[in-house]
């Protein structure tokens, strides 16, 4: 029967003509690479998609650092890989081994969203590569996964709102509302919160959460107004965030109920929010409206190379740029270095737009934590709401 | 729950099923009627929002930009129909799919071709910008009864649109059988154009629309996408009607399950949905 | 692909050709690529599995699931949740038992799922798949939305001896390869079966399989829990190479991608689902490392680039790129057409009515 001896066939035939014609290309012998004198420098960013602004705001922070303090690394030159991880976690582990296994990065500098960032991390612990988080606040990162080679310039997702707890305690809020999205980000934000917050004598009366990315906040908002604590706290970023705003204004809350946030709250969106923002309170590691020399000068040059105003993911970059270079200068540019590489990355103190900080035992940053109020569409800072603020790093065995 | 924040709750799921059945009735009109199914139907969503903020930039007046807009989505909404979609009507609905789903990626890299990644905010007109006392601390906020009354207004509009007038007896012969329609002497290309163009415009004005109160961001058009389809199809596809209570029934469970139960909110529609088509495998109001 | 009639089940002799081609270069390419190529390629072996299992029902049997993703990411977790944190499990009973997880979930799924027709069946399979993402995406204790790891490969050893480790990484390409080979002969087989043929005639007019006696039901109940059967093992292959899961695995987009890589090849024969699954991860691959042009950075509009090819290609090449290439060829060698299996009816085709669709 010829359907056996065509299936038999069958069996053996396989791929695509077209795996032919591509598998050339692929089948090329990968020639051995001559000890290149340049650093290879790997950038896994969003450059798709609803973070894609904070993918260029980091590129061209590191960048700027870079450029400023010579544009080498060591003395070495530096060529640049980049790989668009789309904010889909799925394709993390796929798209981080595309810079460390293809491109042989020496240093992978990645990525803002948390699911894509636990790829990473897989990768950046099985391969040992040296990795540098400038966003991603995942608490895995630097906590339970923490690794020698990988090293945080930003934040942990608790960071910001542990700073908040006390803040509103001590400006009379016994009881408050928590509202965000429900996945890894709300609830690590939550956790600082309820630790700050409770540990200062504040009452949590409910903890509201909607699935994530769901912007329909009406029927959370009457729950809040059904409920009448003393304030609503809350962690909301991007879109949704500037609609959280407007929409909390909107229902006539804003004056009656203050609100308070993890300070991405007002992050890049107080254009879109407008003056439903006025007054709102949030607790950051940064504000564009710092009033320091260093601040100013970074956000004059930034302004001047990149026609447009820096926020906080730009200094984050900017920070991983420094970093990179105390570094590289430690190591005299020889990346492969590690333990000496290690050492100074762990000992460095990064000069930031943001005030100077240093590196926890599980390479986070330890720094102050600014309490910001909105005012005429500018996160004014005033005051100090934690000073050198560090994650626990539970879990982590190098903080131990 | 007391009666007050229940009313509330209710007034809160009545106005969001609205919204979406703005949305919903453009693409049950477009499947209904030509057999399309339509993916990228979220993309004109985001269109509108963006062509709401690009416009009323550029007018400094919110009203001339929904004016501006809504003729523009028609155009381009003839002009899609013209060029690709008009060649898919006999298609398959995986050749269907497979095309707006190539849409997607087209329109959001245009998007950001043309007005970048950027959050923007589109400015509530003065006159619509207050907000209604409704208890001690919660207020209602004018403008979005102003959409609801505006979705209510298209929801009878095209009510009367298909029952009441000629152009309507002839969609909806067409739908029924297309050939006897022509046959007939009635240019159903001409209807289908015009068909097309309505759902296009109907999304893209409700992108508009609802642009001062849901922001202007990346990806905007997919998660109001799926919703989309599951009013769509819990209502039955190629019925307004269906569409209509559908939207609402989306709502209310939407409403009450993120305030009653949390843990399980995220599924909840998902699970109407299945229920419903356990119950009636083709709608409520499958024509 | 469109016509619900003659898919192209019997390849035409170069389409083999250039198949038997493409496993001779699939089989000696861990002599010559390199680590990071041999991962990818492995990957694009472990979706071309996924795309056969979504062939079996949207090629063989005409049934088009948008959340076939779900059976796959579910294997996925399944090993996940049998691999400690501190050493491997062992292969030969995780891997039966994920995959019997993803039938099981199919066969439950199936049941509500499969009494639906048409477009609502699409809708109806992806709200399902919806709510399993959102179940893992809420869950903390499931792994929420930052997924789990998985932090050996599976270990082959039976009674005390280990005929191959996964962690070399050439192995567990030929193992990926073996069971790609493996999935392909037994749909093939599957094909060409009465259940298979029942399937196709299910496809073409369901009305008139059901007139002649066939309970259709529990046909295409079986054709999706076989569907997502192999959908799990290819989860798990996936989870084992990767090591790591997410929700999105279950994802819409998921569903979505692995639509377009059965339709790009051509359905109803699963070599177009191979060749649909490595084409597009190629171009996906292709797409984002353009250069930039002056000003205009290629690569990362690639969304651009591939929504445009997928628009061309489901305009001008109906049948996949193996129709394609089987229509090229056709014409050269000028000869008749060959006689089509059993599928191919003789009633002439009735047109479609608007507005009644099943």
């Amino acid at each position: 029967m010829t359907s056996t001896l065509s299936s038999r066939r069958l069996v053996l035939s396989r791929g695509a003509a077209l795996i032919g014609a591509a598998s050339t290309g692929l089948l090329l012998p990968e020639f051995a690479r001559a000890q290149s004198s340049k650093v290879r420098v790997g950038l896994m960013l969003p450059y798709t998609g609803t973070f894609a602004q904070l993918g260029v705001a980091i590129e061209n922070g590191v960048r700027m650092a870079i450029a400023e303090q010579g544009g080498k690394l060591g003395g070495r030159d530096i060529e640049w890989f980049k790989v668009d991880d789309e904010s889909d976690p799925s394709k993390g582990v796929e798209n981080a081994s595309k810079l460390v296994q293809r491109d042989k990065v020496d240093v992978l500098i990645g990525t803002v969203h948390s699911g894509v960032q636990m790829g990473i991390q897989k990768v950046a612990r099985d391969s040992g590569v040296l990795t540098l988080i400038p966003n991603a606040g995942v608490h895995a990162a630097t906590r339970a996964l923490c690794a020698p080679n990988v090293f945080r310039t930003s934040f942990t997702n608790a960071q910001p709102t542990l700073a908040l707890g006390k803040v509103m305690v001590e400006r009379g809020h016994k009881k408050t509302v928590w509202i965000t999205w429900k996945y890894a980000a709300g609830d690590e934000a939550y956790e600082g919160f309820k630790e700050s917050y409770t540990k200062a004598g504040g009452t949590i009366v409910k903890e509201l959460g909607l699935p994530f990315p769901n912007v329909e906040f009406q029927a959370l908002l009457t729950e809040i107004a059904a409920l009448k604590p003393d304030a609503v706290a809350c962690f909301f970023a991007g879109g949704g965030a500037a609609k959280f705003i407007k929409d909390y204004a909107a229902a006539g809350l804003k004056g009656k109920i203050p609100l308070y946030g993890s300070g991405f709250l007002t992050e890049g969106v107080l254009d879109a929010a407008g003056p439903a923002a006025e007054g709102i309170l949030t607790t950051l590691h940064y504000s564009d409206a710092l009033d320091t020399p260093r601040n100013k000068a970074f956000r004059l040059a930034y302004a001047k190379l990149y026609k447009a105003q820096p926020d906080v993911y730009a200094v984050q970059g900017y920070d991983t740029g420094l970093l990179l270079v105390q570094g590289a200068n430690a190591v005299k540019g020889d990346l492969a270095n590690k333990q000496p590489l290690y050492k100074a990355l762990e000992s460095a103190v990064i000069d930031s737009p943001r005030g100077k900080w240093t590196m926890s035992k599980a390479h986070n940053p330890v720094q102050d934590i600014y309490l910001r109020q909105v005012e005429k569409g500018e996160n004014k800072v005033i005051g100090v709401a934690a000073k050198a603020l560090a994650d626990p790093g539970t879990g982590c065995r190098m903080a131990a | 729950m007391d009666l007050a924040n229940f009313l509330i709750q209710l007034l809160n799921s009545v106005q969001y099923g609205l919204l979406l059945f703005m949305l919903a009735a453009g693409l049950t009109l477009i499947f209904g009627i030509m057999g399309v199914v339509n993916l990228a139907h979220g993309s004109f969503y985001m269109l509108g929002a963006y062509l709401a903020y690009a416009l009323s930039s550029q007018f400094g007046s919110f009203t001339l930009a929904i004016v501006g807009g809504a003729v523009l989505s028609v155009l381009f909404g003839l002009a899609l129909e013209w060029l690709l979609f008009r060649h898919f009507y006999h298609r398959d609905h995986l050749d269907q799919v497979l095309l707006t789903f190539g849409l997607i990626y087209i329109f959001e890299e245009v998007r950001s071709l043309l007005w970048g990644d950027d959050v923007h905010g589109v400015q509530i007109p003065d006159l619509l910008a207050g907000s209604i006392p409704l208890t001690e601390t919660l207020s209602y906020p004018v403008y979005r009864l102003f959409m609801s009354g505006v979705c209510v207004v298209l929801a009878i509009g095209l009510y009367l649109l298909i029952s009441k007038t000629r152009l309507g007896m002839k969609i909806r012969a067409g739908a029924f059988n297309r050939d006897m329609t022509e046959a007939l002497g009635i240019n159903i290309k001409l209807i289908h154009a015009i068909v097309f163009a309505l759902g296009v415009a109907l999304a893209t004005v409700a992108g508009m629309i609802a642009s001062p109160i849901s922001s202007v961001y990346p990806n905007m058009g997919s998660q109001v996408l799926i919703m989309c389809f599951v009013v769509v199809v819990i209502g039955g596809i190629g019925s307004v009607r269906g569409a209509l209570i559908s939207a609402l029934l989306v709502g209310l469970v939407d409403t009450f399950g993120k305030v009653l139960l949390p843990q399980v909110a995220g599924m909840l529609v998902y699970m109407l949905m299945a229920a419903v088509l356990l119950w009636k495998p083709e709608g409520l109001f499958k024509q | 692909m469109s016509s619900p009639k003659a898919n192209l089940e019997t390849l035409p002799r170069s389409v083999q050709f250039a198949l038997a081609l493409g496993l001779v270069a699939l089989a000696a390419f861990p002599f010559v690529g390199s680590d990071f190529y041999l991962q990818m390629v492995t990957r694009m072996m472990i979706l071309a599995i996924f795309a056969m299992s979504l062939d079996l029902l949207q090629g063989v049997s005409g049934l088009v699931s948008l959340g076939h993703a779900a059976y796959f990411g579910l294997a996925g977790y399944a090993l996940a949740f049998l691999t400690p944190a501190g050493e491997p499990v062992n292969l030969w009973w995780t891997l039966p038992l994920a995959v019997l997880a993803s039938a099981l979930a199919a066969l439950v799924i199936g049941i509500f799922v499969v009494r639906t027709h048409g477009i609502y069946f699409i809708m109806v399979t992806m709200a399902f798949a919806q709510m399993v993402f959102y179940l893992f995406f809420d869950n903390k204790v499931l792994g929420g939305s930052d997924g789990i790891y998985i932090n050996f490969k599976p270990d082959a050893t039976v009674l005390g001896w280990l005929p191959f480790d996964l962690e070399n990484k050439q192995t567990f390409y030929f193992f990926t390869l073996a069971c790609l080979l493996g999935v392909y002969a037994f749909l093939r087989r599957l094909l060409w079966s009465p259940l298979g043929r029942a399937l196709a005639g299910i496809r073409v007019n369901e009305h008139r399989m059901r007139a002649m006696g066939f309970a259709t039901f529990g046909y295409k109940l079986t054709a999706f829990t076989v569907a997502g059967a192999l959908a799990g093992l290819a989860g798990y292959l996936w989870g084992a190479q990767t090591g790591y899961v997410n929700p999105e695995l279950m994802g819409f987009h998921m569903s979505a991608h692995a639509i377009m890589m059965v339709i790009l090849g051509g359905m109803g024969n699963f070599a177009g689902a191979i060749v649909g699954a490595f084409a597009f991860e190629f171009l996906l691959h292709e797409f984002k490392d353009l250069p930039t042009l002056g000003a205009f950075n290629l690569g990362k509009h690639w969304q651009l680039w591939m929504g445009l090819f997928i628009v061309i290609v489901v305009t001008f090449a109906p049948r996949g790129l193996l129709g394609l290439l089987s229509r090229l060829s056709a014409r050269k060698e000028n000869a008749a057409p060959r006689p089509t299996r059993a599928a191919a009816p003789a009633t002439p085709v009735v047109p479609r009515k608007e507005g009644s669709h099943a």
